[in-house]
């Protein structure tokens, strides 16, 4: 049985490694998708709509295309079609110079008849909203509704029961390095593409399917790439059209989107609203849940979230809706529907603890069927020091309050088959190892090298790892769902064995040893019954001549693992007087399985943690009724957390077995619900809508006052 | 952004000749450019001139003596924050600039751009939105979203004035010298600041061909404590939901005299004399500091979503005025 072996017997598996593109991306030599620049590129850009809803009457085209410099002009929408949010694409450009290119959109001339619009989930469901999806009345989808249990009979059970609603607006994505391509066409029939894209085998199959090519005669490269966060799985129309414009030209064009077109377009967090009632019993058994939600994700559907969640509650009820509004698609976005329903869940059960007079983590522990969670309870407490926290929320001393709480998660991450991968000695000793994955930012390129270096008795920086390129026709995955280590690593895991085999196979008669006593150690193969037997690895592999061993790997379940649960607690210090909430310290437990890489783990709970702190603290996504436009597509007023935002962040990488897991998208679950509730222990009124800002934290301590 | 002719200023004679051809917004100057570019690149401007400053020497000297402080216009906000003299006698001018943006954005960004710089609003700061302030029929934060709006002084335009450096100066005494066509002249910075029921398109009195090339502040007075508080959702950058520039004269806790001006909260630097009157000659305790921050926002009016603003202003001014008796 395939195995990773025992931790004491890892040189590498499990350490602190740091990344190898650390150093070529904090020096800047790393080329990313916006950094690449081809011989005779154009510059490509988009005219979106400023209108939300509108019937297009009319497109001309052609002043912009006698523009000195551009050299096409393409029309995307049609004419009778409509534009259905903000956004929108109407034509794009192709020119000498990206500032003609933005000339140019200034000189197309559109003609649209507006239509009412509905921008907000209050105007949508508002009684004789206009509608504006023909298959959702009252702009709203025919309810999800999951049932178990007993309802009434749970709430008959109900000593205490809570009835509150919860709320977290729309978040938007915010890569740092927005959407975009570079597309250059070989010839008419061989197109390349460098694409900041979380799947290069994905946006290749679909570019095919567009151009009507054979998949091999596309080319998508991605060697760096600025976050994704479940947003760029595709071409979307911008590459597309990027290549679209590239074909017309003959020339490539490089097509990267704005940041106002990010929040607009490149999808988001669709919002949450749910009003529930819940109940416990006097022995603090949850037993009765019900719950009316709803959400948008624009004028798409797909506005799911948890509910109820982690926790168990054998009487429920949840009903959710879909509500339409003129605004761009939600896209996954890094847990899909796990923070907001957590953030709701976790403030429930503190609002039920309390009225049990109970503490919330007892409550918990008695609500929480998952054992990993139970033991993340005891270590997480004791690390932020849980026996500090106020008994009776908001009677800490002075202006500035101190309060501490608690959040859960769960996720999957267990990884699927889809992967090949192949492992490569060459005669001078160097390695390859060389599969179609992309490494968005969690450092899988280290990962391989440290799997393929302890295979081989190697180094890391010995290794040379290539992905993010299709072109070698080793397909895999797109990185999504947490899925991308635990895809991968078996794969490399056991190409590198196979190849280790092959090796040892033809040095075996040399060192006049049976194969199987064969082991490699630091550079070296020895025999294992007579270590006087040994052969330095280049030695080794000088062996091999022209007779390169290249292998691949197979998918072996039985190295990786799904199923993962976290724990955060968070200290926060609430200004009574401004409103300000800073974030003292955030201990998160994450489950996780092998990490591989303990370093990069870390630094994927840290960038989790992050994220949940920019949610629960700061964004938000403000759309105008009146105007039916977004009001902060930008990050002036679309706040995202910067160096003073980032407390001291304990992240404990809770390794319960060596298997692998992946660990990107849990990290960020627990933090809204876990901030919430230390912000209600530090000042004893409780916050039910995200971002907690100044404006909320005062209005409710004026409430309380009065 | 729209193409400019890009003009390189030999001196002020010359800036003030380009200026007087035209109105509004033709020929428009730039220094440290921090707020110019972002409103070129939106196309809430489109100037066919723009007038590069930076070439004018000596405009960027901070000179401090007995006789006060002299801050040339081109200085930038990192030169007012670091410099040692105002640090120590002028505390509150060396926090607001020091609160100001980034590191980046200070070390470009000038005093006389601060001062002249543009409003935030969101409505404002978009080119399709045809607000009130740009010649439009509504000021749409009165029926739309209005978080970051003006509570005092607003009406009929309810941006807020978004410098920082302002507020400090104003409450320092500090006026302003300005050349145009006719030669020099200074005024009081505090007059140099207009509501928009005066004018809803421009927040000063500068006209079309002036321009503001040095800001005087009288000497410190002895026993004075200045603090510049401001709250924000976010440590940096951020603008101000609120700003309180407090310098007080002080005779251990009484309060000779005070100066409260108020950033973030009404479409200029906003002069709390009510505040102000409730600290001068008192024993500041919570009581009196409670009190001065109530007065000062008395009459706020504010709109759908900005509430939290008065209790936040009030807040600040007691907490500044409790730091001076401390």
């Amino acid at each position: 049985m395939a195995s990773w072996g025992e931790a004491s017997e890892s040189r590498l598996i499990g350490k602190r490694i740091p990344r190898l593109s650390g150093r070529d991306k904090v020096t800047g030599k790393a080329k990313y998708t916006f950094d690449i620049n081809r011989p005779g590129l154009l510059y490509g850009r988009i005219l979106r709509s400023e209108v939300a809803h509108a019937n297009v009457v009319g497109v001309d085209l052609s002043e912009a295309e006698a523009l000195p410099g551009v050299k096409a002009v393409i029309q995307i929408v049609e004419v009778g079609n409509k534009i259905r949010y903000q956004g929108q694409e109407i034509a794009a450009v192709a020119a000498e110079t990206d500032d003609i290119a933005k000339d140019a959109l200034r000189l197309i001339h559109v003609d649209l008849e507006e239509l009412p619009h509905v921008v907000t989930e209050a105007d949508a469901m508002a009684e004789g909203a206009p509608q504006i999806r023909d298959d959702w009345a009252g702009n709203q989808s025919d309810p999800n509704v999951r049932e178990e249990g007993d309802l009434a009979g749970g709430f008959a059970q109900a000593a205490v029961e809570v009835e509150a609603t919860y709320h977290a607006p729309v978040q938007t994505h915010v890569c740092l390095e927005t959407h975009g391509h570079v597309a250059e066409w070989e010839d008419e029939q061989n197109l390349t593409v460098w694409a900041s894209t979380q799947g290069v085998f994905g946006v290749r199959n679909d570019l095919a399917g567009s151009f009507n090519l054979p998949a091999n005669q596309v080319r998508v490269i991605t060697e760096h790439m600025g976050g994704g966060f479940g947003s760029k799985f595709g071409p979307g129309v911008e590459g597309r059209t990027a290549a679209d414009l590239a074909r017309i030209t003959g020339r490539p064009v490089k097509l990267m989107l704005t940041r106002k077109a990010e929040h607009l377009v490149a999808g988001n967090r669709p919002s949450m609203t749910q009003h529930v009632r819940a109940g416990a019993t006097g022995d603090g058994r949850l037993i009765a849940y019900d719950m009316k939600g709803h959400g948008t994700g624009g004028i798409s559907s797909g506005a799911g979230f948890q509910a109820p969640y982690v926790y168990h509650v054998p009487n429920r009820r949840a009903e959710r809706v879909n509500v339409a509004v003129n605004v761009g698609n939600q896209r996954a976005m890094r847990a899909p529907g796990h923070p907001q329903g957590a953030f709701a869940m976790d403030s429930l059960m503190d609002e039920l603890a309390e009225k049990l007079g109970m503490n919330p983590l007892e409550f918990r522990r008695i609500n929480d069927p998952n054992e990993t969670r139970q033991a993340q309870y005891t270590l997480g407490a004791q690390e932020i020091g849980w026996h500090r926290r106020n008994n009776v929320p908001g009677s800490g001393k002075g202006v500035k309050k101190r309060g501490m709480g608690v959040g859960s998660g769960q996720w999957g991450g267990g990884g699927g088959r889809g992967t090949q991968a192949r492992v490569t000695i060459n005669s001078d000793g160097t390695v390859e190892a060389v599969t179609g994955t992309q490494d968005i930012g969690t450092g899988i390129r280290t990962a391989i090298a440290m799997i393929v270096a302890e295979e081989f008795g190697l180094a890391p920086t010995d290794i040379m790892v290539k992905v993010g390129d299709s072109g070698p026709g080793l397909p895999s995955g797109g990185s999504g769902g947490s899925q991308t280590t635990a895809s991968v690593a078996p794969v490399i895991k056991t190409a590198a064995a196979a190849a280790k085999q092959k090796l040892f196979e033809r040095i075996a008669p040399q060192l006049n040893a049976p194969v199987g006593d064969l082991r490699v150690g630091n550079r070296t193969i020895y025999v294992v019954s007579d270590r006087t037997k040994t052969i330095k690895w280049e030695l080794a592999t000088g062996q091999l001549g022209m007779d390169s061993i290249s292998e691949g790997g197979e998918w072996d379940e039985e190295l990786r693992q799904g199923g993962v649960a976290g724990t955060q607690f968070a200290e926060v210090e609430v200004d009574t007087e401004i409103g300000e909430v800073r974030v003292i310290k955030i201990v998160a437990v994450q489950d996780c399985g092998l990490a591989i890489n303990r370093l990069t783990t870390e630094s994927q709970i840290n960038g989790g943690v992050i994220m949940g702190l920019g949610q629960a603290l700061l964004e938000e996504r403000f759309m105008d009724a009146l105007t039916g436009r977004m009001l902060n597509a930008n990050l002036e007023d679309y706040k995202v957390p910067g160096t003073f935002e980032i407390p001291e962040i304990k992240s404990i990488v809770f390794d319960t077995h060596r298997k692998v897991t992946g660990v990107g998208e849990p990290p960020c679950i627990p933090t809204p619900g876990a901030i919430a509730n230390a912000v209600y222990n530090a000042i004893g009124v409780r916050i039910r809508e995200l971002p907690i800002t100044p404006d909320k934290i005062l209005t409710a301590l004026a409430e309380k006052k009065a | 952004m729209e193409k400019f002719s890009y003009v390189n200023a030999t001196s002020l004679e010359q800036v003030t000749a380009l200026l007087s051809d035209s109105g509004w917004g033709e020929v428009m100057l730039i220094a440290g450019g921090t707020d110019l570019l972002a409103e070129l690149k939106e196309y809430v401007e489109t100037p066919k001139t723009l007038v590069n400053l930076k070439t004018l020497p000596g405009m960027d000297a901070i000179e401090a003596d007995a006789s006060g402080l002299k801050i040339g216009a081109l200085a930038t906000v990192a030169d007012i924050a670091r410099h040692p003299t105002i640090q120590q006698h002028y505390t509150v001018l060396a926090q607001a600039a020091g609160s100001v943006a980034t590191p980046q954005i200070r070390n470009v960004g000038t005093l006389g751009g601060n001062l002249c710089q543009r409003p935030r609003c969101w409505y404002y700061r978009d080119e399709s939105t045809d607000c009130l302030k740009k010649g439009g029929d509504i000021c749409y934060a009165v029926d739309g979203l209005s978080k970051y709006h003006a509570i005092l002084g607003g009406d009929p335009v309810y941006i807020v004035h978004p410098s920082d450096i302002a507020p400090a100066l104003i409450a320092l005494g500090a006026s302003l010298k300005i050349v145009g066509p006719e030669g020099e002249k200074t005024m009081s910075l505090e007059e140099f600041f207009t509501l928009p029921a005066a004018n809803p398109f421009r927040e000063n009195v500068l006209e079309p061909n002036e321009i503001v090339v040095e800001v005087q502040v009288p000497p410190a007075k002895p026993n004075t404590k200045s603090f510049y508080l401001k709250a924000r959702e976010k440590g940096a950058p951020d603008f101000a939901l609120a700003s309180v520039a407090g310098v007080f004269e002080m005779d251990g806790k009484t309060c000779k005299s005070a100066s409260v001006v108020l950033g973030g909260v009404a479409p200029a630097p906003w002069r709390s004399k009510e505040a102000e009157a409730a600290l001068t000659g008192k024993m500041v305790d919570d009581t009196v500091s409670k009190q001065a921050g109530a007065d000062a926002v008395k009459d706020a009016q504010p709109l759908n979503d900005n509430a939290y603003k008065v209790t936040l202003t009030q807040n600040l001014i007691s907490r500044a005025a409790m730091m001076a008796a401390s």
